[in-house]
This record gives structure tokens, C-alpha cells and sequence, in this order.
């Protein structure tokens, strides 16, 4: 009796314990750390931390007008940018599956981007918005390519906007693409044959019918941009006068840039718990669809 | 015939449309090869034409100013070992969970789940305390560590879906035949969760190897840059040399390219499991 429990405790340790540890070191202990440095004044370096309460949050709310303009500029490029980025992944989707003869090559293309990282991503842009762009302007003429892109805030906004779209489009078109193709035929074939429009057909029966993958998508793209950080940082690193400094930018910017660790773990966990309530809300929200559908 | 007629020419300008969108899509990449191989005069006076002449030196400048053997080398050892432990360690536990449902891994297990709520940079700042006290500070051991930690709930939880529409019959069989537990997992569990290794090592490899913060954060000395941070450092030290930026670029979005084009079929499979599923 006593063996087999002792084997049963070795093979529990055995299969378990690894992951557990790693899991234990790398984010239990800082997040309970977080929690706790979040009410001192840590700045990284003294070894003396001293605890000062609620002051933390106190300044960030009232005297940080930076913390809010983020949390705002991310808002703004998380509204903007999942519709933009949703709307074209599914046309992209939809019209790539019809029976196009280069539908395949189409995927490859407008999936490649998202492999390459955010940060040489951005940096690749960053030449395109500055020469490219500059180039196209003399050639043609149109004023669009002659804005001062990512050198003012406006076409900053724009920039980063452009970049993520370019980047997560091509993702999310291949899951409305698996989405669609699971639409009984027969449905799509009984609409045809009552005599439905292509538009009635996407409005009436794809439209519905992809609705899952509308939320699986639309909580993809919030979790993206709402933690956006390579990007934000290779194009505009939060400029001009940190006019597009994303909250995730403002929180490495507290801590590494001015040294406030305190401070910038307080940002941390607000940042967090704003994370955790949308994540919630998502899962909530799929799981509700999903019965229906 | 002649609505298949109609069809023919509404797909066509469909397909039409479609390529000048893949068109759009692909200039960045044509900017970025074009102007990778111009001398720097061609490159100022005029970013969007051909090439007057092709200066390949400009790469092979970028390849030893960026230490791109070095680069590539890190990026290598850290993304394949974290790959291989990661999907090893969360595998197995993983397994135990789901066949042995005590009270205690499935509040594991929830934890696990709740975790993956956790943005990065709202631990970043308090983990890099953790890992200097553990000395797991500008090492790619110590590197590797973070990713397993980080990784872990994700491909716990993938495993854990997986497993569970795995038949029990046939580990039961194995048992009755006085094969044990770790016998059972690695010689007979283990086979069967091929499609979702696959799945999990797509997943992992584009996040890790991507990855700019969290190696950003640990790794200081030059000799241990991977890709992004070379890449990184080397733009903040040439900022408007574009000749050897490009290339620079250019080389470093190269193995992500053609990893991305040889795996495409599992990649994109590998997407829409995990995002079903996650």
C-alpha cells in the first residue's frame, strides 16, 4: 500500500513537477511580486524599498496625464484597428473561397507577413512610410503619400494602424476561411437554387453562419493591439512627444527608461486587471455563442 | 451553360481584384529587396525604381556588421530547446492531468488556464528581479527557462484538450499487458499526439523566435543577441544608413520566410487548431 503510494507521488512528480517549477519561478513569483512592489517606491537599483501604500496609483490617476493619453491612444488603435483588420481578413477570406486559380498563392501572400516579427516588421515600414512613400508622392503626385508620415501624431495613428493591419489581416482570414468551408454545402446550394443573390447569400447565410469566428477573431485582435509593444516601438517609439506611446510602451518607459519600478509595476497591475476583465468578458461572451450557433 | 457562363466572367474579375490586393500586399517587400541592393546615392534620389546596378556587397557587409552567424545561431539553440523541453514537460503534464483528475491537478489545471489572462509586460518588471537572484541573467539557459514558464499554460492547456478525445482503451490494454505508466506515456500516448506536437511547435517556434522584450530584457551581452535584438541594436546604431539596414532586415526576415513558406500546410492548420481551441 505505502509502495504504491510512493510510486504514485514519483510518477505525479515526475509528469507534473517540471512544468509546474518553470510555471512556480517565471510567473507566479513576479506576479506576486508585482502585487507587492506596486505599493513601494522600488527604483531598480537601491536595495532599500519602502512601502508607501496607495501613492502609486494616487499619482498615476492624478498627475500622470502620459498613463492616460496611452491608455487612451490604445483604445482608440484597438477600436479602429480590429474593425479595419477584421473587415478585410473576412473579404479576404470570403472572396478566397471561391474558385479562384490562385487562390492558394493569394493565402500564402496575405499570410506571410504575420511570420515576420513585429519589430523588423516595423522596421521595414518605418523606410517605407519615410522613403517609399516620399517616392510614390513625387511619381504620382497624390497628396497621401506626401504626409509627413509617423512624423506627426495623426499619421503616426495611421502608420502604426496601416502596419497592423498589413501584419494581422492574413490571420484571421485563415480562420474565416476554415469557417466558411464548414458551411454545409447544401445550404449555400438550396439558397442558389431558391434563387438568392450573392449578396443575400453573404448576408443571409455566410454572415450569420460565421459568427463564432467573428468573436474567436474580434478577442484575437483585441489581445494583439491591446498589448502592442514591437510595433509601436520600431516606427514611432511612441512619438512624436509621445503622441502614440501605447500602455505596454508607458509601462517599460516608467520602469526602464526612469527608473520608477514602483510606479511602473503599479501601471502594471492596472494594466492587468483592465487585461483580465476584457479577456473574461470574452470568454463569457464565445462561450455564449457557441451554444447558439 | 449560361449561368456558368456568368459565373466564369464574375470570377474572373474576382480573381482580377484579388491579385492586385496580393500585389498591394507585396510592395513592402519589394521596397525592402530593391533598395537592399542600391548604393546609397540610387537609393536617396529614388526608393521606388529598379535597381540600377545590383551591389550585393551591401549583404555581405550587413552579414558580418550584424554578426548574422551569431544571431542566427542564438535564435536557433533558443527556439528549438525551449521548443523540444516545452512540448515535452507540457505534454507529459498534461497527460497526468487529464488521467489522473485528482483535486489537486485540477486546481493545477485551473490555475494553468487563469494564468494565460496574465499580459507579459505587467510581470516584466518584477521578473527581471526573480531571474537576476536565480543568476538566470544573460544566459540563453537562463532565457530558455523564462520561455518554458511562459509557455507552459498555452501548451498545457492545448495537450489537455487533445488528450482527452484520446480513447483510454488503448492505454488500458497496454497496462493489462504490465507496461507502466511512463512505458505507456512515451511509447504509446506519445505517437498519438503527433498532429498536436505539430500544432504546439508552430505556435511556440513563430512566438519565440519573434520575440524582441523578453530577450531584450535577460540577455546584455553582444555575443548572445538573437535576431531581433541584432536587429534592434544594429538599426539604433545605423539609423539612416539604409544600404545596410535593408540588408540587414532583409537577412534577418529571411529563415522566418522560408520556414513559414516550406511548413505553410502545418502552419496554417497549426492556426486554426490553436485558435479554436485557445
Amino acid at each position: 500500500m505505502n509502495r504504491k503510494k510512493s510510486s504514485e507521488l514519483l510518477s505525479q512528480l515526475v509528469f507534473v513537477g517540471p512544468s509546474t517549477v518553470f510555471f512556480l519561478i517565471i510567473i507566479v513569483t513576479p506576479f506576486l511580486l508585482g502585487l507587492y512592489y506596486s505599493f513601494t517606491n522600488w527604483n531598480g537599483i537601491s536595495g532599500e524599498v519602502s512601502w508607501v501604500g496607495i501613492d502609486n496609483f494616487k499619482q498615476i490617476i492624478t498627475k500622470d496625464p502620459d498613463f492616460g493619453r496611452a491608455f487612451w491612444f490604445t483604445i482608440r488603435f484597438t477600436v479602429v484597428g480590429i474593425i479595419l483588420a477584421n473587415v478585410l481578413g473576412f473579404f479576404l477570406a470570403y472572396f478566397l473561397t471561391k474558385p479562384l486559380k490562385t487562390r492558394n498563392i493569394l493565402r500564402t501572400i496575405f499570410f506571410m507577413p504575420n511570420v515576420i516579427g513585429g519589430l523588423l516588421l516595423g522596421f521595414i515600414w518605418q523606410f517605407i512610410f519615410v522613403k517609399g512613400f516620399s517616392a510614390v508622392g513625387a511619381a504620382t503626385g497624390w497628396s497621401f503619400f506626401n504626409l509627413p508620415w509617423l512624423g506627426d501624431e495623426t499619421t503616426g495613428f495611421w502608420g502604426i494602424i496601416i502596419v497592423f493591419i498589413w501584419q494581422t489581416a492574413g490571420y484571421l482570414m485563415v480562420i474565416y476561411i476554415s469557417s466558411i468551408n464548414n458551411i454545409p454545402k447544401d445550404i449555400m446550394e438550396a439558397a442558389e437554387i431558391d434563387g438568392a443573390n450573392k449578396l443575400q447569400i453573404l448576408k443571409s447565410i455566410i454572415m450569420p453562419l460565421v459568427m463564432p469566428a467573428v468573436t474567436v477573431c474580434l478577442f484575437l485582435a483585441i489581445s494583439w493591439s491591446f498589448k502592442m509593444f514591437d510595433l509601436n516601438l520600431s516606427l514611432t517609439k511612441g512619438g512624436p512627444f509621445r503622441s502614440t506611446e501605447s500602455v505596454a510602451l508607458n509601462i517599460y518607459n516608467e520602469a526602464f527608461q526612469n527608473d520608477r519600478y514602483g510606479l511602473g509595476t503599479a501601471k502594471a497591475i492596472i494594466f492587468f486587471v483592465v487585461v483580465a476583465v476584457i479577456t473574461s468578458l470574452q470568454v463569457k461572451f464565445t462561450k455564449s455563442k457557441e451554444v447558439e450557433s | 451553360m449560361e449561368a456558368s457562363k456568368n459565373y466564369r466572367w464574375s470570377t474572373l474579375l474576382t480573381e482580377v481584384v484579388m491579385i492586385l490586393v496580393g500585389l498591394v500586399f507585396l510592395v513592402p517587400f519589394y521596397f525592402l529587396f530593391v533598395n537592399s541592393v542600391k548604393t546609397f546615392g540610387d537609393l536617396l534620389s529614388n526608393s521606388a525604381s529598379w535597381p540600377k546596378s545590383f551591389e550585393w556587397h551591401n549583404y555581405s557587409r550587413a552579414w558580418s556588421l550584424t554578426k548574422f552567424p551569431s544571431a542566427f545561431g542564438n535564435s536557433l539553440i533558443i527556439t528549438v530547446i525551449s521548443n523540444l523541453l516545452l512540448a515535452l514537460f507540457s505534454s507529459m503534464a498534461a497527460y497526468r492531468m487529464v488521467r489522473h483528475d485528482t483535486r489537486y491537478n485540477r486546481f493545477l489545471f485551473t490555475i494553468f488556464v487563469a494564468a494565460m489572462v496574465i499580459p507579459f509586460q505587467s510581470i516584466m518588471i518584477p521578473l527581471v528581479k526573480v531571474t537576476s537572484w536565480l543568476e538566470l541573467n544573460d544566459s540563453i539557459p537562463g532565457l530558455i527557462v523564462c520561455y518554458l514558464g511562459f509557455g507552459v499554460p498555452l501548451t498545457v492547456f492545448l495537450f489537455h484538450g487533445f488528450i482527452k478525445s484520446i480513447p483510454l482503451e488503448i492505454e488500458e490494454a497496454a497496462r493489462v499487458d504490465g507496461t507502466n505508466i511512463y512505458g505507456t506515456f512515451f511509447r504509446i500516448v506519445l505517437p498519438l499526439m503527433k498532429p498536436m506536437f505539430v500544432t504546439v511547435i508552430i505556435l511556440n517556434t513563430l512566438w519565440i523566435w519573434n520575440d524582441y522584450l523578453l530577450p531584450s530584457l535577460m540577455l546584455q551581452s553582444p555575443s548572445l543577441q538573437t535576431i531581433p535584438i541584432a536587429t534592434f541594436a544594429f538599426f539604433g546604431q545605423f539609423m539612416k544608413q539604409w544600404d545596410l539596414a535593408l540588408p540587414a532586415l532583409a537577412l534577418g526576415i529571411l529563415p522566418v520566410i522560408i520556414f513559414f513558406l516550406s511548413m505553410q500546410k502545418y502552419i496554417v492548420e497549426g492556426i486554426t487548431q490553436g485558435a479554436v481551441k485557445g
